[in-house]
């Protein structure tokens, strides 16, 4: 699906659109980003509701494409500067961590192994 | 080639900074971007480590044709048992730590998996020397 599907799905807000497109098939949802790191993530959306530098730290080094962060948390600015930087799309959400993986789920997107 | 990146202890921050750089110049070069994937994750977590558990350090990174050698060496504590250290799930890491999404103990095995040759020593109460090397 399209980042704009997908935020949709989600009742997100786009925080950060880079140009380059995505389908996006897989998501992997997780606080712990040492666990993040330990898989594939090219291609796939993080649903977290850790909302730090880190976060979007650890997508840039594990070639990830999609952050969203679960419950509306605050996003920061330098959150955001980071993700464009680094072409990564960057949505919040207002849902939990658990709707957010039971609406993608729903919706034909496949966990990550 | 050689370059070299100081790392603070204690600063979230910034953690992650010399390991993005040292991916961003490893992306101009011809490598394969699965290669370049595992050796960022290897120095982040690596990075993290010196940032949550060390006062200081530095990442030196040496890029030649066929390889990637880096040395992580910090100030701190050091690490008493290194064999139990490298063990999954063995974690001395703050509360705080933890709140930043790291301090599970997955560090350095993940190094491991991702990396051709890992060397970690240590003297406890001066500091510790992460040695890593990727084949291209
Ligand atoms: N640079 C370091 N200085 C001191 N201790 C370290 C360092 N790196 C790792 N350690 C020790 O090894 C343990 C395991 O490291 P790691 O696998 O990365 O897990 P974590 O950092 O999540 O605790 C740490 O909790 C810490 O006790
Ligand atoms: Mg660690």
């Amino acid at each position: 699906m399209t980042l704009q599907q997908l935020s949709n799905i989600v009742k997100g807000n786009i925080l950060h659109d880079p140009v380059k497109s995505v389908d996006y098939r897989y998501a992997f949802a997780s606080d712990l980003m040492s666990d993040v790191l330990r898989f594939h993530m090219d291609d796939a959306v993080l649903i977290t509701g850790l909302s730090t530098i880190q976060t979007v730290r650890t997508a840039e080094m594990s070639n990830l494409p999609c952050i969203v962060v679960a419950r509306g948390k605050q996003i920061s600015n330098e959150m955001i500067a980071l993700a464009s930087e680094n072409h990564i799309a960057l949505v919040s959400s207002p849902l939990t961590v658990f709707e957010i993986s039971g609406k993608l789920y729903m919706n034909g997107i496949k966990p990550v192994y | 080639m050689e370059v070299q990146y100081e790392i603070q202890g204690g600063d979230f921050s910034t953690a992650g900074q010399a390991s993005s750089e040292i991916k961003k110049l490893l992306k101009q070069f011809n490598i394969d971007p699965q290669i370049v994937r595992r050796i960022a994750i290897a120095l982040f977590e690596a990075e993290v480590n010196v940032v949550a558990h060390a006062y200081k350090g530095i990442m030196k990174a040496d890029i030649e044709p066929e390889s990637i050698r880096v040395i992580v060496e910090d100030e701190g504590p050091g690490i008493e048992d290194i064999e139990k250290a490298m063990e999954e799930g063995f974690s001395t890491a703050s509360e705080a730590v933890r709140q930043m999404g790291f301090g599970a103990g997955m560090g350095l095995p993940n190094i491991k998996k991702n990396v051709d040759e890992m060397i970690l020593t240590s003297v406890p109460g001066r500091g510790t020397c992460l040695k890593m090397k990727v084949l291209f």
